[in-house]
């Protein structure tokens, strides 16, 4: 019984550090997904490159952990506003099989790209050591970095859920997402709209993928070899939500952790059959409109 | 009878008639296929690696150009086929024609199996369960090694000479001629599916869905059929690489696998049937050619390639040429 519970809190505690991980990467690509229709494969590569940015600045400039943290995230929002205004901006409203391209495209160039400049071998990610170790709770010690990301995580949930529930620019994206003629018709600037929002969602990528270097190690292959953990949570969450996919990368993160743990013989076959039979009792996800 | 031809005008009835006759512009990629046996023998190996391919794109035409099934992992039915002929010839039954039945059987069965689940999902919703398909059969395969040989790849194939007669040698002469002869066969069945009823009922599923069903149309259970075909195709695909090559990898499952063949497929033209003739040998040449030189940045290369055809030269090499045969017809 005590083994028994041993292994719950241990998996829990696993499993919430890496579904806030899963979250951080993926909110943007169900609200780009639900806002513009826009199938962006190539969401991962902004969370590699975040990653990338991060290792950069803190080895060749010497920069503090937390700075170098900022300057990634603001480094990949103004590339992603950049790629928005060149390239996505032109497929809105295209062809599903257009924008798939398209991103697949961009994914392969990244995996090119980051071979050329970094090289085929995982960058490791130093997190300062006032963050690392482990922290002492009861009779039991957790890393003090995963707690650190779950925090992080709680802190970033909340103040996306009041930016979007609260402010102005929130309720546009809410009533761009229900109805976007309506939205237009009624003065909303969408193109600024979707651009801000695009740029936003790479940030938080960019963060996800700067902090969760643990769990996606940062290598060439990144935006290719995880985009189906990705869309997982983006299509089990439902397109367009930001509550749905928190709720997908919990059941994701947890799931994952204790079948990994419990069965590792099985390894991701779990997910997948989850994945497939919520998606079949629900085909727009767990919060998608119906 | 006499009365119904008086109605119709006198053309269309023709047109419908002669549909699909033989043209001779057909004949150009198998006169070319003819011409590389002896253009070019020192690549007949890489030769029926590209005849192979052209085959995995063909069924991939088939669902995304035809059906308008927008998938990304249709790697699943070729490593599928690839594995079933693998694990045969690697346990004792190395005959290679039944080798791609017993690929095309299974193969065909993976896409009859997945696709009733999935195919009643559209969007991206689809796309994902194509992918999530695609992940757990590749999972299946890394995690029963005893089997597969899982992340080693299947070691300790032995495939016997075709009819008892032809070795598989080590120039590619006899793999050459072997893959060119099942494409073949392949594609006639295919043309013969795209020109029949049933394959203008699939054009009509892409172009319109709710009149498809309108009319009364079984879109659902069409969509399926091209799915199975499509898969068995697909595997015999895969059968081929394994058979030519000997060997079996985790990566005949991969992502990367059915990117890289929606890549081939758009560089030739969806839909088209020809496509898969053109693009699938412009990018593994290319490919080859490329990676002599710098083999790395190969992906680098292809991924601007692909923005650049999304972004200016939509329906790839055929659309293009279309596009500038009718510019120059224009002005006369």
């Amino acid at each position: 019984m005590d083994d028994f519970l041993s292994a719950a809190i241990s998996i829990a505690f696993h499993g919430v550090a890496l579904a806030m991980v899963l979250y951080l990467i993926s909110v943007g690509l169900s609200v780009t997904m639900g806002l513009m229709g826009f199938v962006n494969l190539a969401h991962g590569a902004f969370a590699m490159a975040g990653g990338y940015a991060l290792t950069t600045l803190m080895s060749r400039w010497q920069l503090p952990f937390a700075l170098a943290l900022v300057g990634a995230v603001v480094i990949v929002m103004l590339a992603s506003l950049v790629l928005e205004r060149l390239l996505y901006r032109r497929l809105y409203g295209g062809g599903e099989l257009d924008q798939v391209l398209m991103t697949m495209g961009l994914v392969f160039m990244t995996v090119g790209a980051a071979t050329y400049f970094w090289g085929p071998v995982a960058q490791p990610v130093q997190p300062p050591a006032s963050i690392s170790g482990q922290i002492h709770l009861g009779s039991r010690d957790f890393p003090t970095y995963r707690s650190f990301l779950i925090l992080c995580g709680v802190v970033l949930v909340s103040g996306l859920w009041l930016a979007l529930e609260r402010t102005r620019f929130g309720a546009q994206v809410r009533a761009a997402v229900d109805n976007l003629r309506m939205a237009q018709a009624i003065g909303i600037n969408t193109t600024r709209l979707f651009a801000l929002t695009f740029a936003l969602g790479s940030g938080l990528a960019a963060l996800g993928g700067a902090l969760g270097a643990e769990f996606f190690p940062i290598v060439p292959g990144y935006a290719l070899g995880n985009l189906v953990y990705f869309l997982i949570v983006v299509a089990v969450g439902g397109l367009g939500s930001i509550r749905g996919p928190f709720v997908a990368a919990l059941l994701v993160g947890i799931a994952d952790t204790a079948f990994k743990y419990k069965a590792p013989e099985l390894g991701a076959f779990f997910i997948y059959a989850l994945t497939m039979a919520i998606l079949l009792w629900r085909p727009r996800g767990l919060f998608g409109h119906a | 009878m006499a009365a119904v031809s008086d109605i119709a005008a006198p053309g269309v009835l023709d047109r419908f008639a002669h549909r699909h006759r033989f043209r001779l512009a057909e004949a150009l990629p198998w006169l070319a296929t003819i011409a590389a046996y002896f253009v070019f023998p020192d690549y007949l190996s890489l030769g029926a690696q590209i005849l192979a391919t052209v085959l995995f794109a063909l069924s991939l035409d088939l669902v995304l150009g035809y059906a308008g099934i927008i998938t990304l992992g249709h790697a699943a039915f070729f490593g599928t086929g690839a594995y079933a002929a693998g694990i045969l010839a690697a346990n004792g039954w190395g005959e290679p024609i039944t080798g791609l039945f017993a690929a095309a059987l299974v193969a065909g069965l993976a896409g009859l199996a997945s696709g009733a689940v999935i195919l009643r999902t559209t969007g991206l919703t689809l796309l994902m369960q194509t992918l999530v398909v695609a992940a757990m059969l590749s999972e299946v395969a890394n995690k029963a090694s005893r089997i597969t040989g899982g992340a080693d790849g299947l070691q300790g194939m032995d495939v016997w000479p075709i009819f008892g007669q032809f070795r598989f040698d080590l120039f590619g002469r006899t793999a050459y001629v072997y893959c060119a002869m099942v494409l073949l066969l392949c594609w006639l069945v295919v043309r013969a599916i795209v020109h029949s009823s049933f394959g203008r009922s699939l054009t009509g599923i892409r172009e319109n869905v709710l009149r498809m069903h309108a009319v009364g149309s079984p879109v659902t259970h069409r969509k399926l059929i091209a799915y199975t075909i499509s898969a068995a195709l697909a595997g015999i695909s895969g059968a081929l690489i394994a058979q030519t090559s000997q060997f079996v990898g985790l990566g005949v499952l991969g992502l990367e696998r059915s990117g890289t063949v929606l890549i081939m497929l758009i560089i030739g033209g969806v839909g088209q049937l020809y496509g898969a003739f053109i693009g699938v040998p412009l990018y593994m040449i290319a490919q080859d050619r490329f990676s002599e030189i710098d083999p790395v940045y190969w992906y680098f290369w292809i991924g601007l390639f692909m923005i650049f055809v999304v972004m200016f030269a939509r329906g790839g090499v055929l659309g293009l040429s279309e596009r500038i045969w009718r510019a120059r017809r224009k002005p006369s």
